[in-house]
């Protein structure tokens, strides 16, 4: 970047407009996430005003319509949904990343990246699509009706997997090659480089990829819509169906009304701080690395 | 059993015996299309510490690769000719790559310690070549760093991770991994370039003192610490933009009447 | 003295890492070949243009298609410009450690981080009601726009970073101004990254559902304003799949000329930033 500050700006009319025309445009930028986190907070307001937050976790039900706010049912689905779908995915993602640097020969290698580069891009009502049409009848088969927590955290960590992938496979990129020469020179096997040298040394990327990936899972609303069966229970196995914060928010908005509305407005905003603070923290661990 | 290891001497047979003979014989790398040596013939004694001198591109990193097979990491890289350790080929299809590392130890240029604490480090090797019991690898982790003078140095902070040790103490800690595995033959690679005065000064004496256990090759920019240091000198010399060996023999020789004019004026500073 | 543990290990390990890619590539070759071996019996030039029928089992997606048209059109339109001149205040006029550049970049980094539901209730919130839009594209657009901003600001903020700092000091050499600079000499040199991100933000528009089901809404007509309530590809998708019993073949086929819309746009893309990388190359 050069200083134009001090160069010729001055005699130039159209630069001075330029300037305020671009500060203009990132003021806009800025302001919308302000704009969002207010008007968020302000649709809330009504139910804040009137109800206890603690009430959110205590009410006997979700049942709006009666004035019963409890919230609990969903953060557990949120939350045992997402958490399945990230311990299914982190190892696989990791496993494959270490697939492509360390096992497979260059050409499948590129092939493999290339397929994974692919599958990113699917969208996630395809992943709900082919979960509800495929997945669920065969869950189904063990425990009718197959929309669940399994079926859930199956569909997101397939739909996780591939940025999972991409994440470790950068970091592992990272990874000097040093530690490769030295470990090769005294005669270490590659599963124990693998093990006792790669996966240290890339460690905090991984968790990072796996905490950015957690909070995209939490965020996730159509994938888990469709296939987690969106009966508002607090889930007693596996196989239960299940209904996330999202999904109620997507499910019941389009007629909510009144405190109905304001209440989910409330779980949109702790949606949105829960998802702040898992980002917050793996930027902590991201700071971390680079500081050490 | 591997070659490697049934070709071991029991423990308490002569220096000689334990110390194997690196015998090359028209050795060519090529990279590609470019060649980084070709056509050297060498003869490494036993128990000796052997100096590979020359100026920069002629292939002395290379040769020493190959003795280590760590070659083999770069790509497009080929390897012809005759390379034996101890009368046992290293060149042949099939052998034991492993076995060979643990046998043959190489300490490179910069330090490179692994991003784990100073005990991992050389625990990591012990427990790879199977050395199970807890109480063996104690001691031998205990030997190898007073061996390189870091005992002392290191003994209380042995969890804290190896990055954290001074540019010196890294090499050191590199040598004594290398040096836990008790090798027959240890190549180093510069060792001490990297390093401020003081701190070449401390690892070359170690370096010096583990004269006769193993068979040693040393390159080195450093005439001067060749000179110290070596009982023979092998000076590497380019044609061509291809390296190729010039001269070898007892370091005495090479710096007192060499015969090639190349390596007079190169030891006395005119040429490379 | 050996143990045999460290071989072993070794071998199985291998094993176990080709078996996770062999299990991965398997997986979505599953759903890749269903989406393709369902969608395509039903996909044809018809289906492209005619309207849907019994409530989308049958018929087509031509208006669909142009509502989702529309929608990324209008997306596009808001956030390029304000994304652009972002990017270009935080490459050109801001040092990189200034306090207003990181405030910047930081506001822009939580925007991403906000799940489509929450950008839903605030379209909703803001487009439809505040502002009196109701379920239309208009509204759906720009809460896309506001999605999409972080990202396309991003990108595009990288491709002037890449820009070799030459061009910008020839260009002060001969005295041009600012705007000529930014015009004549850096925004072509970033075209081809500056294309690339304009590309992938329209990907990620396109996968987009959450966040138009309460902004743009549900109606499967042929629009005939900006007003009017319109659906996406993607939205199509989810109420064929959900709402629609028996509508699963006409879901897949959608999905299929949604999954091969965004495997070009993807490509174009990648094809776009490879040449954007040679050309550092060059100049570099």
């Amino acid at each position: 970047m050069i200083s134009w500050r001090s160069s010729t700006s001055s005699r130039w009319g159209s630069d001075a407009l330029l300037l305020w025309g671009l500060r203009g445009t990132a003021l806009v930028s800025t302001a919308v996430v302000v704009l969002i986190a207010l008007f968020v907070a302000r649709e809330s307001f009504p139910l804040l005003h009137t109800v206890a937050p603690l009430r959110l976790l205590t009410d006997g039900s979700w049942n709006p319509l009666e004035g019963a706010y409890n919230l609990a049912p969903m953060l557990v689905g949120t939350l045992l949904v997402s958490a399945g779908a990230v311990l299914i995915s982190a190892p696989l993602g990791i496993a494959s990343a270490i697939f492509c640097h360390f096992y497979a020969p260059p050409l499948i290698a590129r092939g493999y990246r290339v397929i994974i580069e692919l599958l990113a891009g699917i969208p996630s009502v395809v992943y709900g699509l082919w979960g509800l049409v495929v997945i669920v009848p065969l869950l189904g088969q063990i425990r009718p009706l197959g929309t669940s927590v399994l079926a859930g955290s199956l569909i997101l960590a397939l739909m996780i997997l591939p940025t999972m992938v991409v994440v470790a496979d950068a970091s592992f990129a990272r990874v000097p090659r040093e530690y490769l020469q030295a470990a090769a020179s005294l005669g270490l096997s590659k599963w124990t480089t693998v093990r006792s040298v790669v996966i240290p040394a890339a460690r905090r990327g991984l968790i990072t990829g796996a905490l950015l990936q957690t909070g995209r899972a939490v965020g996730e609303t159509m994938a888990v819509l469709m296939v987690c069966g969106n009966v508002v229970q607090m889930p007693a196995r596996l196989t239960d169906p299940v209904r996330t914060l999202t999904a109620n928010i997507a499910l019941e908005m389009a007629y909510a009304m009144g405190d109905h509305r304001a209440a989910l407005f409330t779980s949109g905003l702790v949606l949105f701080l829960m998802i702040f603070a898992i980002v917050a923290c793996a930027e902590l661990v991201n700071r971390e690395r680079s500081n050490a | 059993m591997s070659a490697w290891e049934a070709s071991r001497a029991p423990a308490a047979a002569q220096a000689s015996a334990a110390c194997p003979a690196i015998r090359a014989e028209r050795v060519s790398v090529r990279y590609g299309t470019t060649t980084a040596f070709e056509d050297v013939s060498l003869e490494i004694q036993g128990g000796t510490l052997t100096a590979i001198v020359g100026p920069s591109g002629c292939g002395k990193t290379s040769f020493l690769c190959c003795i280590n097979r760590l070659i083999d990491l770069t790509e497009g890289s080929a390897v012809s000719g005759q390379l034996t350790v101890g009368g046992e080929s290293v060149l042949a299809w099939g052998i034991d790559l492993l076995a060979l590392r643990r046998e043959v130890g190489m300490i490179s240029q910069r330090p490179n310690p692994f991003p784990l604490s100073i005990w991992r480090n050389l625990e990591l090797p012990l427990r790879e070549h199977g050395v199970g019991d807890r109480t063996e690898r104690q001691q031998r982790i205990e030997q190898a760093l007073k061996e390189v003078g870091l005992w002392d140095e290191v003994k209380d902070r042995l969890n804290r991770s190896a990055l954290a040790l001074s540019g010196g103490q890294q090499q050191r800690l590199c040598i004594a991994r290398a040096l836990v595995l008790r090798p027959r033959v240890l190549l180093l690679d510069e060792p001490c370039s990297a390093l401020d005065p003081i701190s070449s000064g401390v690892v070359e004496e170690h370096i010096t003192r583990l004269r006769g256990r193993c068979t040693i090759v040393i390159v080195t920019h450093n005439l001067a610490q060749a000179r110290r240091m070596a009982d023979e000198t092998a000076v590497f010399w380019t044609r061509d933009g291809r390296g190729y060996l010039l001269e070898s023999g007892p370091t005495e020789q090479i710096f007192a009447s060499p015969r090639s004019p190349l390596t007079a004026a190169y030891i006395q500073g005119l040429r490379g | 003295m050996r143990e045999p543990g460290p071989r072993g290990a070794d071998r199985l390990a291998t094993v176990a890492f080709w078996a996770v890619a062999v299990l991965v590539v398997a997986l979505f070759a599953w759903l890749v070949g269903d989406v393709l071996r369902h969608g395509f019996s039903h996909v044809s030039l018809s289906f492209l243009s005619a309207e849907p029928e019994d409530a989308g089992r049958a018929g087509g997606i031509a208006p669909i298609i142009v509502s989702t048209l529309i929608i990324v059109a209008i997306c596009m339109a808001v956030a390029v410009p304000l994304g652009l001149g972002t990017a270009i205040l935080l490459s050109e006029f801001l040092p990189v450690s200034s306090r207003q550049g990181r405030f910047v970049r930081r506001s822009l980094d939580v925007l991403a981080s906000v799940p489509s539901v929450v950008f839903g209730l605030f379209g909703n919130a803001v487009f439809c009601q505040r502002l009196g839009l109701g379920f239309s594209l208009l509204s759906g657009g720009l809460t896309l726009a506001c999605m999409v901003l972080p990202f396309f600001t991003r990108t595009a903020e990288e491709g002037l970073r890449a820009v070799p700092r030459e061009y910008r000091e020839a260009a002060a050499a001969l005295g041009l101004s600012q705007t000529g600079t930014l015009a004549h000499v850096l925004l072509p040199a970033a075209m081809p990254g500056l294309l690339a991100g304009f590309i992938l933000a329209v990907t990620r528009s396109l996968a987009e559902t959450a966040a138009l089901i309460f902004t743009s809404g549900y109606v499967a007509r042929m629009p005939e304003s900006l007003f009017e309530s319109g659906r996406t590809l993607s939205v199509h998708i989810y109420d064929l799949a959900m709402n629609v019993s028996g509508g699963e073949g006409m879901a897949y086929a959608s999905a299929l000329v949604l999954m091969v819309l965004l495997i070009v746009l993807n490509r174009s893309a990648t094809w776009l930033s490879r040449r954007w990388s040679t050309q550092k190359g060059v100049a570099s």
